[in-house]
């Protein structure tokens, strides 16, 4: 069976231990974690999770089924069976001085990016958008310059009316 | 009412009927058993090692269908239980466990005793609940009962702090009459549908099995389960956890099947068209090698857990629900539906089956100067004529408990399967004799596994539980031995059992009977007399063969169509 990503949206109950439970399982069953995300929602009682894994068929339906089984999920939805959006935040840290700094400048228009910080000899640039977009950014921008990414990792949601809803 | 915490929480184990509580004190746990003291109705059981506890509080709920219970002290209290909070968990018994905590404050400091049971029990339990404030108490432990009992079983832990459960400190006390929880919603009736289509499918078999295991007992449908088969005719075969759902004594039972299976149950697997799995998780002591697992059969498979469904094999007709819902479903189908598979297809089938029974694969060489462990399990079903609850630890022993005891009743046979713990026997025979007071307790057991959890002869001498030990005394840990004989070359690289106690005198140090028997002709006598001790435990020590092997075996890598038998099979009788 072929091995592909998918982008798994979770409502938790807002505990301390929920998050570690849901680490837990994938480093207990060895399963792919790529990333994990996860902050409150606007009931405070809900955090909600956002996860990219990946497996063959069967390894994701066991994911979405241990998942599920976890007391602390509420609800849980693979958003790779329908359209959705998955979107990650960058911060990356770039070396701009001289000449670099009008071009770096010109990248991150292209790129949609906004540059939240300056300095003499640095810039960040914010950057939001799919993950593949992040990555073409920061090849564009090359190894040389750059001093420090930050990424939050994937959030995701179900496109029209599905959803993750209590 | 108002209560303090610690009172709080024994009136919640009042409230939900519970007799026993097997349990250590400590110093993060004092207030609770303060609370204990000042009541009657929940009776406290004080063993010698937490592991024994819950091991004991395992053996009463396998042995009942209620909950164990189990109270220990924090940091060593909670790291000792652990092996019996995994071994519950991987069988599926359902426990409540209350570990103390240090102080709410000190949390996180390194205190004196501070261990972080809720991270290292996280992954060898149903849940666990760290409980966040007194008035908390109440709620958290409806809440683990309801989740330990309900859906898949589970042992569930309960962490508490210690100042939450002082006794200055009073609340109002409510005992909730409900529960509910928004993430945790147990299913119960299979899909109609899914359900039909099995029995479909079932009508049109040519060479049926029914594969059955834990999930009968824990879902009480034996009667359900033996309707069903005999209405269809078809072979019953079961795991080493299912044993006693369907009467190892009725016809259609072929025996055990997986890694020491009978013959005619594991070629039955191999060579059937339609097998009917329930409440089974096709562990892989059952299926041997997957990729030749069951190569012609089309899969029904009913389980309250998705997870169990196609976790490890395919299956074409998945049923999500309670076995007893579904088996009474199925039951009504099959009445108002006549239609079943021709009967000249499944005469063909067990004309098949009792050729292959016909090779005695649990036959044995009989011997009259060394004592044979197999006849020992044999006369200790017709000495207790088969109504025994008999616990097991972990080895040769317990799979020839499992072979030769033929348990026509369900719960009467408990042992640890998916963890396979040594020193599970003794402490669950304790908590099934509290539980069965009146009924004969046999532990099966070997030289080594007793001595792991030995000093719970104390617990029994203390509370008075004369239950049997028949201790298969083969100076090695036969099972790695029968191992390192047929892959290591003979290599016996640790497995013999040096400087072992004189048991006789050991047992009678704690005011037992010992009994030591080396002769063949003297077993069943030194059993009718032990069991005839009906207010002593008695321990016997048999001198048992130390090269016999448990066979048939299907070895690593193997197939249930690769089965390993006996040298002299087909000369035995
Ligand atoms: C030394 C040794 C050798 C062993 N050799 C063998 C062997 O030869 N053969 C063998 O069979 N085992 C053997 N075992 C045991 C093996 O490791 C497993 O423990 C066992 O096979 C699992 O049994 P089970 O499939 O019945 O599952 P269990 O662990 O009993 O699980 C029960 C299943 O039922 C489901 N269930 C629970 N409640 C319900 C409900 N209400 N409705 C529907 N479903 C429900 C659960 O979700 C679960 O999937 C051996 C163990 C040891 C230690
Ligand atoms: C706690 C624990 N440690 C190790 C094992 C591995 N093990 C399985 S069977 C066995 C030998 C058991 O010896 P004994 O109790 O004498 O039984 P026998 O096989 O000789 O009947 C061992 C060491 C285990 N199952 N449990
Ligand atoms: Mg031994």
């Amino acid at each position: 069976m072929s091995v592909s990503k998918h982008v798994v949206s979770l409502l938790l109950e807002n505990e301390s231990g929920a998050l570690s439970r849901v680490a837990g399982l994938f480093s207990m069953r060895g399963y792919n974690i790529e990333s994990l995300t996860v902050a409150p929602t606007h009931d405070p009682t809900l955090s909600r999770a956002t996860i990219v894994t990946s497996g063959d068929d069967r390894t994701i339906e066991q994911i979405t089924k241990q998942l599920n089984k976890l007391v602390d999920v509420v609800r849980l939805v693979d958003l790779t069976e329908a359209a959705h959006v998955a979107h990650e935040m960058m911060m990356i840290k770039v070396r701009a001085s001289g000449v670099q700094r009008d071009e770096i400048q010109r990248l991150s228009v292209i790129y949609k990016g906004k540059i939240v910080d300056v300095t003499e000899s640095t810039f960040i640039i914010e950057l939001t958008g799919n993950s593949d977009k992040l990555d073409a950014f920061i090849k564009s921008v090359g190894d040389e310059q750059i001093l420090e990414v930050v990424r939050s990792g994937v959030t995701g949601i179900a496109r029209g009316e599905r959803g993750l809803k209590v | 009412m108002e209560l303090s915490g610690g009172e709080i929480l024994i009136q919640s184990l009042q409230d939900e009927g519970v007799e026993y509580v097997f349990g250590y004190p400590g110093g993060a746990v004092l207030h609770i058993y303060d609370a204990i003291f000042r009541q009657q109705q929940v009776k406290h059981i004080l063993v010698r090692h937490e592991q024994g506890a819950t091991h004991m509080a395992d053996g009463y709920s396998r042995a009942t269908g209620k909950p164990g219970v189990v109270l220990v002290t924090s940091g060593p209290g909670a790291t000792n239980a652990i092996t019996g909070i995994a071994t519950a968990h991987l069988d599926s018994i359902p426990l409540v466990v209350i570990t103390g905590q240090v102080t709410s404050k000190y949390i996180g400091t390194d205190a004196f005793q501070e261990v972080d049971a809720i991270g290292c029990t996280r992954p060898c339990v149903k849940h666990n609940f760290m409980v966040k404030s007194a008035d908390e108490i109440a709620s958290v432990m409806k809440k683990a009962f309801y989740v330990a009992t309900t859906g898949r079983p589970g042992p569930v832990v309960v962490d508490i702090p210690k100042d939450f459960t002082a006794p200055h400190i009073k609340i109002p006390y409510e005992y909730p009459t409900e529960v509910s929880m928004r993430s945790y919603a147990p299913v119960s009736g299979g899909h109609v549908g899914q359900v039909r289509k099995a029995v479909e499918l079932l009508a049109q078999a040519k060479q049926p099995m029914i594969y059955t295991g834990g999930g009968v007992l824990m879902s009480e449908s034996h009667h359900e389960l033996r309707k069903l088969a005999q209405e269809l005719g078809y072979p019953v075969t079961s795991t080493l956890m299912g044993l006693g759902a369907y009467p190892a004594s009725d016809k259609q039972f072929v025996g055990m099947l997986g890694m020491h299976g009978t013959y005619e149950a594991n070629l039955g697997m191999h060579n059937c068209d339609v097998l009917l799995a329930v409440g089974v998780r096709f562990d892989d002591r059952v299926t041997g090698e997957i990729e030749h697992f069951c190569p012609n059969a089309k899969i029904i498979h009913v389980d309250i857990d998705p997870t169990s469904i196609a976790k490890n094999i395919g299956v074409d007709i998945p049923i999500v629900g309670d076995l007893k819902v579904v088996l009474t479903r199925m039951l009504e189908l099959l009445a108002q539906d006549s239609r079943r598979a021709n009967p000249e297809d499944i005469a063909r089938w067990w004309t098949q089956i009792e050729e292959w029974k016909s090779v005695k694969s649990l036959a044995y060489e009989a011997s009259d100067s060394v004592i044979k462990p197999q006849y020992v399990v044999e006369k200790v079903w017709e000495v207790t004529k088969g109504e025994a609850y008999v616990t097991s630890d972990v080895g040769q022993h317990q799979m020839w408990a499992a072979q030769y005891y033929k348990f026509d009743e369900p719960r009467r046979w408990i042992n640890s399967g998916g963890l396979g713990t040594m020193g599970f026997g003794l402490p669950a025979a304790l908590g099934v004799k509290l539980a069965y007071p009146e009924s004969e307790v046999v532990c099966i057991t070997g030289e080594a596994s007793i001595q792991m959890c030995l000093q719970e002869l104390s617990t029994a001498m203390q509370y008075g539980l004369p239950v049997k030990v028949v201790n298969l005394n083969n100076r090695y840990l036969g099972m790695v031995r029968q191992w390192q004989e047929f892959q290591y070359e003979g290599r016996y690289s640790n497995s013999y059992v040096d400087a072992l106690p004189d048991f006789v005198k050991l047992a009678e140090s704690y005011n037992h009977v010992g009994m030591k028997i080396e002769k063949p002709g003297d077993v069943e006598g030194a059993l009718k007399e032990a069991f005839a001790m009906k207010e002593k435990l008695v321990f016997m020590d048999f001198i048992t063969d130390d090269t016999e092997n448990v066979y048939p075996m299907i070895e690593a890598g193997k197939g249930h169509h690769e089965m390993r038998m006996h040298p002299k099979v087909g000369e035995l009788s």
